[in-house]
């Protein structure tokens, strides 16, 4: 037996052995969709449709699903978990917002405004952005800007106007969507610039010879043709604030509450606990089967919109595979 | 994106594009003489285009702000708050900062767990790349499995966390974590960390070993054949050495992005501090142990863990940002030679 094993390889045996490497990877996909979708289903079944409705406070049904024991029933698995929902739809749209505008203009300046020098250091930077843990974006938002803007931003009168409601400690929604609008604008700017590199430089060069100005041509040929690039990243950006835990746990105040955007700027001030955050969070507690049930549910929602993120990024670039360049 | 083997070159014609609906204001008249490029002063360019271009300085001037910035800042608290015998003391249970200990085993626990995850990942990832660029056959397999991989890139960490709990905790999967005495399986040690890890890092060693298989031309291949080398030892003796700068690459990146990884270490390493050995057999008793890591350690000591210590993870956080920084500058010292602009795609996590 063991001399076959040092004859070389035939072309057979290796595809097939290659071949099985990469169907291994299919089979995480579905064994992590079945296995999450089988924890989650008792939550869902328990609650149908009202689940994704706002049920009072989710904290507080946090806590009955925590102490409801090893055999919970239908009334210990009750959650609403919209202010949970809510919470990630805010940071993550307002987030790719930012991050959308800022991260297109700085890819217009990598790829054709900025000076040699300026551009030796934002390359790095931008990798360094790309590069530096969430844990440390989180420590910064909460040690740095957290205090900051609890201390010098909101005043007194703004604290005691909702103190009844929720107190205000500078942690919140704000924080968030700025450490945030950072951590996922180096993919998007890197997205951004491959799309301008590969739109070919002769349309460009044509509307310069038309007469237009730098800016002009940049903006109405190049930037609008890489439009799908453009998009890619920015659904791809989308799924990474999707899916942030750690960051958003920090600094969001990690309170199941929905701001209410008629309070004005306040709204930017209150906390939020998104999705992610809420599992990271109560993983400790796993061990309640209501709580376990109701955090994978949680985790097959962020699979679910993950998912179609990936897809949607997909269908977005396709347009740009006519141009005949790698994407 | 495309699979290769995908029959190209049938691109359909360009659509029309826009033309600039006017001019803009790029005059010649009136210039001084000295001015080489006509275009260069925006004085002479519309509102809107003058206002783009100025927020265009701003958010480039910005960007470079943030990141030196961070840097500086982390930088300095390390400086103020690394003292060498915090990286050989291990953590203690304390509420005050003078007494808590160094932190030496989480940082032996980025290490071992970004090795288990590299180590696991990389033969798989390889394999996976291989056979997309090298066979691909049949066709729809291969695409379904490139968008598996961009499926898994996507998927949040804490979700790969979650579904490690539930994967390990099966009773097949008991040799690699604590058992308690009723058949229940704990489910977090360091090998199931590791072994969830290495999805984080599969995608980047994929994408970067694809892209350096993709880029062999077609007749260093033929010339293997040309000698009678069978296909697999084409792949094994031509190919693969000569994309082994990527792979390097793709292995470095993938470190980077397990060592910054903190939601699987919450979810899957256990709570312990310090390294807590399980079982009796020596080497793999501290593998099915539990453990922290830096991650962890700094989450736990920032205001928002228990432990409130901002000064010791500053200074772990330092260290990590030094262990993630240096990897980055690996991949630049490895692929200086193929590197075009400094921000492919798949260098930064994004493919």
């Amino acid at each position: 037996m063991l001399h076959r094993l040092k004859e070389p390889w035939t072309d057979r045996r290796a595809g097939l052995l290659l071949g099985a490497l990469a169907c291994s990877v299919l089979a995480v996909i579905v064994f992590m969709l079945v296995f999450i979708a089988i924890k989650a289903w008792p939550s869902f079944a328990n609650n149908g449709l009202s689940w994704f409705s706002s049920k009072g406070s989710v904290d507080q049904q946090f806590d009955a699903m925590v102490n409801s024991g090893l055999n919970p029933t239908t009334a210990d698995y009750q959650i609403g978990a919209w202010p949970l929902i809510y919470a990630t739809l805010l940071t993550t749209f307002f987030a790719t917002f930012f991050g959308l505008i800022f991260s297109l203009l700085s890819a217009i300046f990598i790829v054709e405004f900025a000076p040699e020098r300026i551009r030796r250091v934002i390359v790095p930077v931008v990798r360094l952005l790309a590069a530096v843990p969430s844990v440390i974006y989180g420590l910064i938002g909460i040690l740095v800007l957290a205090p900051f803007i609890g201390n010098s931003v909101i005043t007194a009168e703004q604290k005691s106007s909702v103190q009844f409601v929720i107190p205000l400690s500078g942690t919140g929604l704000g924080v968030a969507i700025a450490v945030l609008t950072v951590m996922i604008t180096p993919i998007m700017i890197a997205i951004t610039v491959d799309g301008l590199h590969s739109i070919p430089r002769a349309w460009k060069e044509g509307a310069l010879a038309l007469g237009v100005n730098r800016w002009r041509a940049m903006w109405t040929v190049t930037v609008r043709a890489a439009r799908p690039a453009i998009i890619a990243g920015a659904v791809l950006a989308t799924a990474r604030a999707l899916g942030e835990a750690i960051m958003i746990s920090m600094v969001a105040g990690s309170k199941g509450f929905s701001p209410n955007p008629l309070d004005g700027l306040l709204f930017f001030f209150e906390p939020v606990r998104t999705m992610a955050a809420t599992v990271v969070e109560n993983a400790e507690s796993i061990n309640a089967p209501a709580m376990q049930s109701t955090l994978y549910a949680l985790a097959l929602v962020l699979l679910v919109g993950a998912f179609f993120l990936s897809l949607g990024s997909w269908i977005a670039k396709q347009p740009l595979k006519k141009y005949g360049t790698r994407s | 994106m495309s699979v290769p083997t995908r029959p190209g070159g049938t691109a359909p014609p360009l659509p029309p594009l826009p033309l600039p609906r006017s001019p803009g204001g790029g005059g010649r008249q009136g210039r001084s003489p000295k001015k080489k490029r006509v275009n260069e002063s925006i004085s002479t360019w519309r509102l809107t285009d003058r206002i783009g271009y100025v927020l265009m300085w701003a958010a480039g001037l910005l960007l470079c702000a943030i990141g030196i910035g961070i840097l500086a800042y982390m930088a300095f608290k390390g400086v103020q708050y690394l003292r060498p015998q915090l990286l050989l003391s291990s953590p203690t249970a304390d509420v005050d900062q003078s007494s808590s200990g160094g932190f030496l085993d989480p940082l032996l626990g980025t290490i071992l767990i970004t090795l288990i995850g590299i180590v696991i990942a990389t033969p798989i990832a390889i394999g996976a790349a291989t056979w997309i660029v090298e066979y691909g056959r049949p066709t729809w397999l291969a695409r379904l499995i490139d968008s598996g991989i961009e499926i898994i890139a996507g998927t949040p960490d804490i979700v790969i966390a979650l579904f490690g709990l539930v994967l390990f905790q099966q009773s097949i999967f008991g040799w690699m974590s604590f058992t308690a005495a009723g058949g229940a399986v704990f489910g977090r040690s360091f090998l199931t960390a590791g072994a969830m890890m290495s999805l984080i890092a599969l995608p980047m060693v994929f994408a970067a070993t694809r892209e350096g298989l993709q880029s062999i031309p077609l007749h260093i291949r033929e010339a293997s054949y040309a000698l009678g080398k069978t296909k697999a030892a084409t792949i094994r003796r031509v190919l693969l050495p000569s994309v082994k700068a990527n792979i390097s690459t793709g292995a470095a990146l993938g470190m980077g992005r397990i060592a910054g990884d903190t939601a699987i270490i919450v979810v899957l390493l256990g709570a312990s501090l310090t390294l807590d050995p399980e079982g009796n057999v020596p080497g793999l008793d501290v593998l099915k142990g539990t453990g922290s890591t830096l991650t962890s350690y700094v989450y736990n000591n920032s205001p928002a863990g228990e432990g409130n210590a901002p000064q010791k993870a500053y200074a772990a956080a330092f260290v990590l940002l030094l262990i993630v920084l240096a990897l980055n500058f690996a991949v630049d010292l490895i692929a200086r030679s193929g590197a075009k602009n400094g921000l492919e795609t798949s260098r930064l996590g994004a493919r």
